[in-house]
């Protein structure tokens, strides 16, 4: 070990150890703070060593906590010493003091970047490390090019290299427009080969960074992570220093499966069923040790894979598999473990199907709730929230409840919170949801907003059959000896507004709810004082006959308000009393409240609002995404095979679930088409769309063999699309205008087109309910979830789905129940297969009663021609002779676009690598060309090449 | 990635901070007066992650010394908690069975340690022979500049005699 020890710096040190308190503390910094800044003024009579020694004990001092106002100059001038110790000192302590957006840095660029592309590798990799730390924007826009020189120049050493590789990284992620990757798919392929498992560790963080910015670039480099992953997870030639613990480089292995998780899925069966193993493998094959890091590192790479198969939808029973081992996780001594088995049993959730798997392993969650560790009892709490139910409501509620009077402060607000949240959203009856969120109130009335109680008190008005339970339970928890000026109000509020409805009970005469109510005046702050007022107004308005004493009791209490210093006291007490003196007039005013409007709860839009704060760029979002849309609230996860819900309490009825066939005959006309089109093919009655999507697809249209319109189904057919919207974009089709008064929520046109593009998303909303759409394609196969949630608090009825597939496809919709419960969600999959090419659209006429609003709706469902496309790459070999001996129609179509503005090549690109077309870049002579290839699924002509040219269009059928 | 590095004394000292992403001076104070109150308390034999302003510290107690690391919500914990001891097992083997005191005169070679471990937030090198290797070259590279200055001015004064 070499010890280049500064004496100075080490007195200095000791020094400040042997300080007795901070006082002395401040008073020997103070002092060397001043010798150092007047040695800084006389730069002239520094030699490079003291210079780098008072630099040292700056650093030092500011590591202490001091304010260093000074002397960032002259560490920053140090990077441009000649010599090597200098100047590693001054790379250094600037990167420790500075922060990207220092001023000073700007003076080194010129410096930093001589020394990048001089041949000094000690100097290159000084200066890379300093940029990867803390290069800014100005650093981006000037070195970036060098740096990728760096990365990929062959005469480059590993260890120049590795840097340059995450150098180019902080400065594409802190600015990736300035840093430009067009290109890179080759160079990052190029990277993933490398041997040096160094490089391979500093690449592989880059390529994360690069394709979750956008994964379609990247395709080609995905058969080498898994290649690379199984290399190490097989520890087939790996460096006896690359392995840690007798794992084979844990890091890289945990970074690859990262990549993986940014693809949206994985086509390729061969690699697929590789990556599968490996996994599987790993899933398995991980075992507790003794040695606590080899345990660490083997489980790092164990979540990472339970996180990658998660994402790649496995198979149900590998799914099962997974949570089985986060069950066993959950119940360990090892602290580290319990806590992510929580914490990955939550991401669980978001896969689809797996809630009831996981809600086997409730009781010991409730038990991690009261894990001595706060961490723990966190992402139990969180776990708990997301796998709550109709079905598990009342337990979990109610363990929360009884949690709270033992949780810690810092835990209770958070707490409530949710408890509020959950007993609203899945409360199976509302007599118990009053319990509960007055039994919340009770026992953590500091930490209630006022959000929590207004709801209840909205719920309570706006439904009679539970108004007199309130008013006898407010009675009761007002009887407490000690009661939390929240439940007061809330009480107070209730009582006064309903009592009257208990009046022939014992001890609810209007007096003694007086009395109960008065009996807490004393104790309340002023901010109650007005409730209680109006209370107090309220019951001598429902006393009939009057009640002398009763009256002179409040009049009494009014008066002595009247000259209350609070205004809003003084007024209330002003107007109740002169209104209570003119007895009929006191009837009306005082009246019961009206109902409220229905709407969001305030609570649930918090807790939402507070879901997109935090929302960020990285991976479970995305993953989040890709699984469902994050517009959904989740409410209620049925089995998607319709199996009626859990068994319900009291006012929500069971669910019924019709089959398809019984909604069918409510509309025999619908019925007769769907009969139709099986064996009947359709003229495609769909004048062009004046949308771009239109535009584009139509060229690639393949019209079926004409047939005869079947003047019936033509008629139902173009009563949909022939409509005067389709210029204006929208696609509902308002069949009986008159009874549909619900406005729907967001252009419907503008929804389906963007989910022509994803595969997820909101198909449909008013103020009842939202229509959700999930999909997954393969080939000509499809598989399409419709989520269907209803945003009441009251359930939607007469519920009714039927599809008008186009003659092309053959669309089978599982059942859909004729009742959504309130708040609930349910899933109703639809198999999809597509038999011919065609650009018809298939339709979803969907109806549901309300109240006595009817609503029906018919939405274009998202199956369009382009979800049966898979991008491939074409070289010219094989693009050119294939595209001439296509002669013309029908094989090969072209459309002249004339008079219209060209739209950019790159937004051009863009748009048809959206549509499943890949972009052969350099395959056509002309720049402004593009080429593209695609292949086609369909029943009828199996997988199918079709190959694009700037805009012109052919098909190939290698069949032919 | 890592946003910052923090190495935290039992008593509250700081004896090492790295910043990944761009705090400022007071914000910097900022943190480590609230990470000391969060971490120095917990108590021993529970887990070695704590939720922080909607991100994640792992850290872990090395004798007197709290190594912490911030990360984002959904990092990898376990691999991070390794990252910590790797570093500390690479300065173990660096000056030969680490204490406290090595750090607190040596702070600037933790410095150059942590340069050839972490860049940007994130894992250059998971050799250590690698990393012991280009640490042990910057000691020579900076010896022999000593060597010769010192040669040079001896050469010097012998000269202005």
């Amino acid at each position: 070990m070499a010890m280049h020890g500064m004496r100075g710096l080490s007195v200095f040190i000791s020094d400040i150890r042997n300080c007795q308190n901070k006082e002395q503390e401040r008073l020997r910094v103070d002092k060397e703070l001043g010798n150092v800044r007047t040695r800084f003024k006389n730069e002239k009579g520094l030699t490079p060593y003291e210079k780098k020694k008072y630099v040292w004990k700056m650093l030092y001092i500011y590591m202490l906590g001091y304010d260093v106002d000074f002397g960032h100059m002259e560490a920053v001038s140090l990077i441009s010493a000649p010599k090597y110790p200098e100047k590693q000192v001054g790379y250094i302590v600037t990167s420790s003091l500075l922060n990207e957006n220092h001023d000073f840095l700007r003076l080194a660029i010129n410096t930093v970047r001589n020394d990048i592309i001089g041949r000094n590798e000690t100097f290159q990799c000084l200066a890379l490390t300093m940029v990867g730390n803390i290069g800014g924007r100005e650093f981006a826009e000037s070195l970036a090019p060098d740096v990728q020189k760096l990365l990929l120049s062959s005469s480059c050493r590993p260890l120049v290299r590795k840097k340059a590789a995450l150098c180019l990284l902080r400065l594409y992620r802190k600015n990736p427009d300035v840093v430009n990757v067009d290109g890179w798919t080759d160079r990052m392929a190029q990277l993933l080969d490398e041997r040096d498992l160094g490089v391979l560790t500093s690449s592989m963080s880059l390529f994360v960074a690069l394709v979750s910015n956008n994964h379609e670039a990247y395709w080609t480099c995905l058969p080498k992570c898994v290649k690379i992953l199984e290399r190490l997870a097989r520890n087939l030639d790996v460096p006896q220093e690359y392995t840690y613990y007798g794992i084979p480089s844990p890091w890289l292995q945990v970074k690859t499966m990262r990549a993986l998780q940014y693809f949206p899925t994985i086509e390729d069966p061969n690699t697929r069923r590789i990556l599968f193993e490996v996994l599987q493998r790993i899933l398995m094959g991980t075992d507790v040790v003794k040695n606590v890091n080899k345990n660490n590192a083997s489980h790092a790479v164990l979540f990472e894979a339970l996180a990658l198969v998660m994402h790649l939808d496995a198979e149900k029973e590998m799914m099962s598999q997974c949570v089985a081992l986060l069950g066993k996780f959950i119940a360990v001594r090892e602290p580290n473990i319990r806590y992510l088995g929580l914490e990955n049993m939550t991401r669980m959730l978001l896969v689809t199907d797996m809630q009831d798997i996981i809600k086997r392993h409730q009781a010991q969650i409730i038990t991690s709730l009261k894990d001595p560790d706060i961490s723990i009892r966190r992402r139990a709490l969180d776990l708990l929230y997301g796998m709550c139910d109709v079905s598990n409501a009342k337990d979990i509620v109610e363990e929360l409840l009884q949690y709270l009077s033992t949780a810690d402060f810092a835990m209770r607000e958070e707490l409530s919170l949710k408890a509020a949240i959950l007993a609203e959203k899945f409360a199976p009856d509302l007599s118990w949801y009053v319990d509960a969120i007055l039994q919340l109130i009770d026992k953590a009335g500091d930490f209630i907003s006022d959000d929590i109680w207004f709801r209840v008190v909205q719920f309570v008005t706006n439904n009679e059959d539970l108004q007199s339970y309130a008013a006898a339970k407010a009675r009761e928890f007002l009887d407490k000896p000690a009661v939390h000026e929240t439940m007061v109000k809330v009480s107070a509020y209730i009582l006064g507004e309903f009592s009257h409805l208990l009046a022939k009970s014992p001890g609810c005469s209007p007096k003694e709810i007086f009395n109960i109510i008065h009996e807490k005046h004393p104790t309340v702050p002023t901010s109650t004082i007005p409730v209680l007022l109006s209370a107090y107004a309220k019951i001598l308005m429902h006393t009939q006959p009057p009640d002398p004493e009763l009256q002179n009791q409040i009049w009494a209490i009014f008066n002595k308000y009247e000259s209350c210093i609070d205004v809003e006291i003084q007024q209330r007490a002003a107007e109740y009393f002169a209104l209570s003196r003119k007895g009929a007039a006191l009837m009306d005013i005082l009246a019961e409240m009206p109902k409220f409007p229905e709407r969001q709860s305030a609570l649930i839009k918090k807790a939402e609002e507070a879901e997109v704060d935090t929302a960020e760029q990285s991976a479970i979002k995305l993953r989040a995404q890709q699984q469902m849309s994050n517009a959904l609230v989740v409410i209620d996860q049925l089995a998607t095979n319709g199996a009626p819900p859990p068994p319900q309490v009291n006012q929500l009825s069971l669910v019924k679930m019709p089959s398809m066939s019984s909604t069918a005959d409510h509309n025999p006309a619908d019925q007769a088409l769907s009969v139709a089109n099986g064996t009947l093919s359709t003229v495609d009655p769909q004048p062009p769309s004046a949308d771009l999507l239109g535009d584009l697809l139509g060229p690639l249209a393949i019209e079926g063999p004409p047939a005869a319109a079947v003047p019936s189904e033509h008629n139902v057919v173009s009563g949909l699309e022939g409509i005067p919207n389709v210029v204006d974009g929208a696609a509902i089709v308002p069949v009986g205008e008159e009874t549909n008064s619900v406005q729907p929520i967001g252009n419907i046109a503008e929804r389906f087109h963007a989910l022509c593009l994803k595969d997820s998303g909101v198909l449909y909303e008013d103020p009842y309910i939202q229509i959700g759409i999930k999909a997954e394609w393969r080939a000509h196969h499809g598989r399409l979830v419709l989520f269907l949630g209803n945003k009441n608090t009251s359930p939607l009825v007469s519920v009714q789905a039927l599809i008008l597939p186009p003659a092309h496809l053959k669309i089978e919709l599982s059942l859909v129940p004729e009742t959504i419960p309130p708040r609930a969600q349910v899933q109703c999959p639809l198999e999809i297969v597509n038999l011919r090419p065609s650009r018809d659209v298939a339709v979803l006429d969907f109806s549901y009663k309300f109240g006595t609003n009817t609503v029906n709706v018919k939405l274009r469902l998202p199956a369009v021609i382009n979800k049966f496309l898979q991008p491939i790459p074409v070289s010219a070999e094989e693009f050119f002779p294939q595209w001439r001996s296509l002669s013309g129609p029908p094989l090969k179509l072209q459309e002249v676009v004339r008079s219209v503005r060209p739209m950019p090549l790159l937004e051009m690109a863009n748009l048809l690598n959206s549509y499943c077309l890949m972009i052969c870049s350099g395959l056509d002579p002309n720049p402004n060309n593009l080429v593209a290839g695609t292949t086609f699924y369909s029943e009828s002509t199996r997988a199918m090449l079709c190959l694009v040219r700037n805009i012109i269009v052919s098909v190939f059928d290698p069949g032919n | 990635m890592i946003h910052f590095v923090l190495l935290i004394s039992r008593q509250g000292k700081v004896r090492l901070t790295k910043w990944y992403s761009p705090y400022s001076q007071k914000e910097r104070a900022k943190v480590i007066r609230e990470l000391s109150g969060v971490i120095l308390t917990r108590g021993p034999k529970l887990c070695n992650f704590v939720d922080w302003r909607g991100f994640k510290v792992v850290y872990k107690r090395y004798a007197s010394l709290y190594f912490c690391m911030c990360i984002d919500q959904d990092d990898n914990e376990l691999e991070i908690l390794e990252i910590i001891h790797h570093y500390v097992e690479i300065l173990d083997r660096y000056f030969g069975s680490v204490c406290e005191l090595d750090l607190i005169f040596n702070f600037h070679k933790a410095y150059y340690i942590l340069d050839e471990l972490l860049i940007a937030g994130e894992l250059q090198e998971s050799s250590k022979k690698t990393v012991a290797r280009l640490i042990a070259a910057q000691d020579s590279l900076v010896e022999t500049a000593k060597e010769q200055a010192n040669s040079i001015s001896n050469i010097i004064a012998q000269a202005t005699k």
